[in-house]
């Protein structure tokens, strides 16, 4: 008898939801509310990435349909090319610097102005300002700064009786040159995440060590550095991720010169995809890029959720 | 008590090191923009002998740089609408109702908090140009627009789910409709997470440069970073002019920031904590 009336009442609380569903519009609010989000994500950002894989199998020039289907050749190709490792490394040290001079240097910042007082204020707007610039322009900016006729390191050599060096146009500087901008750049942004988790410390935590004979340092370092371990984990996780996308500071410095020295995986596949429309071969780069970020992103969660546990 | 003092002037000195580290290029560019070249050459940093405009005044009488920065303008502000109108939409159906698969459909949407923007450029273009947009503003602002939303979404979401439940159940028994809701009462409660995640979106879009670097070909289209780039091009190694031409665009980002920091931090670290 049971499973006779069961289905019944179900049935009729479906109904009544459905009733009372459509005397509130609920039905229409979905149908009107939702569909355009769902639309204009699955069109620019899901399909694009799939289209990536699918075209990264072909040799492909991006005109007509793709045919000239070629399995793994364009990875392969990738994976030769001496400027794809450069590229790859290149990468790997601008998640260095982040991770070991920038992150370090922005906590520090963070523990000398975190305190509400309005000198601190005007510091930290200070140190924050690079980060809202464009970085076309603070690129084209530091390309002065950096430039061997005009610029200020053409000056100090000057001064200082040398031979200007040509910084961005130098193998060996160019690189490094362009860390700088970054670690310029991106280092207030880290300072303000710490400074919002620095602040949410609870006072008599400070207070107390302080009292029991802590010195500045070791407060710092034994109870507010530990207090904002998520703060530095998020912020970790954001340089890794921007390091992996670094783009439009490279090309108004040095555009991946001299002699390809200084490509990231972006500007390697921006040159040698689409200024070239080897639309197949710079897919194969974008997936590999899109590997590594979804990659770093899982593997450093895990480690940190563990990390956090403890 | 000396111990302290002695802290303190270090600290101050550090901070002011770093500060003019950091504000250096940026004042030498302003100070640059009103020099010579050849006064360049001898003085790149500090003040200049004398403060001649017309650098700045040439640049404001050319056409293309108000047409670069109308474009720009035109661009953030209908990416900032078209976000903040289909992201609160979404959010207000994930916070408000409920129905069989909603919440995947919620997950789906925040995917794009791990993708990077870079691996979908070159099929983006191709996608563009399928739809016939390349050289429009709305091959800029729809991608722009979609890769915004899972963070507008999460944003959004997170400030729905707080406002009082109260409200909703009185409205309800009024007969008010889900659609009049969020009309009239979610929307009008939720100017501060607006407010924030607009100013936010603004900065990106006014700044975003490879997106236009590949659907914009056409001049007359440029956004400001594009335009930059172009200049650039053309003068070469005449630092003054290109300086004046940095100092000028970068200047209302400068005072953008100033008066709209507070969300501009806000949007910053609440996404980072709650992402």
């Amino acid at each position: 008898m049971s499973t006779l009336t069961r289905p019944a009442v179900h049935r009729r609380s479906n109904t009544d939801r459905l009733r009372q569903g459509l005397a509130n519009g609920k039905f229409t609010a979905v149908l009107i509310l939702l569909p355009p989000a769902l639309i204009l994500f699955s069109l620019f950002v899901i399909l694009p990435l799939a289209d990536a894989a699918y075209y990264s199998a072909f040799s492909w020039n991006g005109y007509g349909t793709p045919t000239n289907f070629v399995g793994t050749q364009n990875y392969e190709r990738l994976l030769d090319h001496s400027v794809f490792h450069t590229a790859l490394w290149n990468t790997a040290k601008l998640i260095l610097v982040s991770l070991i001079i920038q992150m370090p240097l922005a906590l520090g910042l963070a523990l000398l102005v975190y305190r509400k007082t309005p000198t601190n204020t005007l510091f930290r707007l200070v140190f924050f300002l690079p980060y809202i610039l464009a970085e076309v322009a603070a690129g084209l900016i530091w390309s002065f700064v950096f430039d061997g006729d005009y610029g200020i390191t053409a000056f100090m050599f000057q001064t200082l009786g040398q031979e200007s060096v040509y910084v961005l146009a130098d193998r060996q500087w160019a690189f490094p040159a362009i860390m700088t901008v970054i670690v310029w750049k991106y280092f207030g942004f880290h300072m303000m995440i710490y400074i919002a988790a620095l602040q949410s410390v609870p006072k008599d935590l400070i207070e107390a060590a302080k009292l029991e004979g802590a010195k500045p340092r070791q407060v710092a370092l034994f109870v507010q550095i530990p207090l904002i371990k998520h703060a530095i984990v998020v912020s970790g996780f954001f340089a890794i991720i921007g390091s992996l996308q670094i783009f439009d500071i490279i090309i108004p410095m040095t555009n991946g010169g001299p002699s390809n020295s200084t490509h990231t995986i972006v500007t390697y596949l921006y040159t040698f995809g689409l200024s070239r429309l080897n639309i197949g071969f710079g897919s194969a780069a974008a997936v590999v890029l899109f590997v590594l970020a979804i990659g770093i992103a899982l593997f450093y969660q895990r480690a940190t959720a563990k990390e956090e546990r403890t | 008590m000396s111990s302290a003092t002695f802290r303190n002037t270090l600290r101050v000195i550090v901070l002011i090191l770093v500060a003019s580290l950091v504000i250096g290029p940026l004042l030498a560019s302003f100070f640059g923009g009103f020099k010579t070249n050849a006064e360049l050459r001898t003085n790149p940093l500090w003040l200049p002998d004398a403060w001649n405009p017309q650098n700045y005044v040439a640049i404001f009488l050319d056409g293309n740089f108000w047409r670069y920065m109308g474009n720009s303008f035109f661009i953030s502000s209908m990416t900032v609408l078209l976000t903040l109108v289909v992201g609160a939409a979404a959010a207000y159906v994930f916070s408000q109702i409920r129905f069989f698969g909603s919440r995947m459909i919620h997950s789906y949407l925040l995917l794009g908090l791990m993708f990077p923007f870079a691996a979908a450029i070159l099929p983006l273009f191709i996608k563009v140009r399928d739809l016939g947009l390349l050289d429009t503003y709305w091959a800029v602002i729809l991608p722009q627009t979609a890769f915004g939303l899972s963070l507008a979404i999460l944003l959004f979401k997170a400030f729905f789910d707080q406002l009082p439940k109260e409200l909703f159940e009185a409205a309800y028994v009024d007969g008010c409709s889900y659609l009049r809701f969020f009309w009239s009462f979610t929307l009008p409660l939720s100017t501060p997470i607006l407010a924030t995640v607009g100013v936010f979106v603004f900065v990106q879009s006014w700044n975003n440069f490879l997106l236009p670097l590949v659907v914009l070909n056409d001049r007359s289209i440029y956004t400001w970073p594009l335009g930059m780039m172009q200049f650039q091009g053309e003068y070469l190694t005449q630092w003054n002019m290109i300086l004046a031409f940095v100092t000028l665009t970068i200047t209302p980002a400068v005072i953008f920031f100033l008066a709209a920091q507070k969300y501009i931090v806000a949007g910053l670290t609440g996404g980072s904590v709650k992402g």
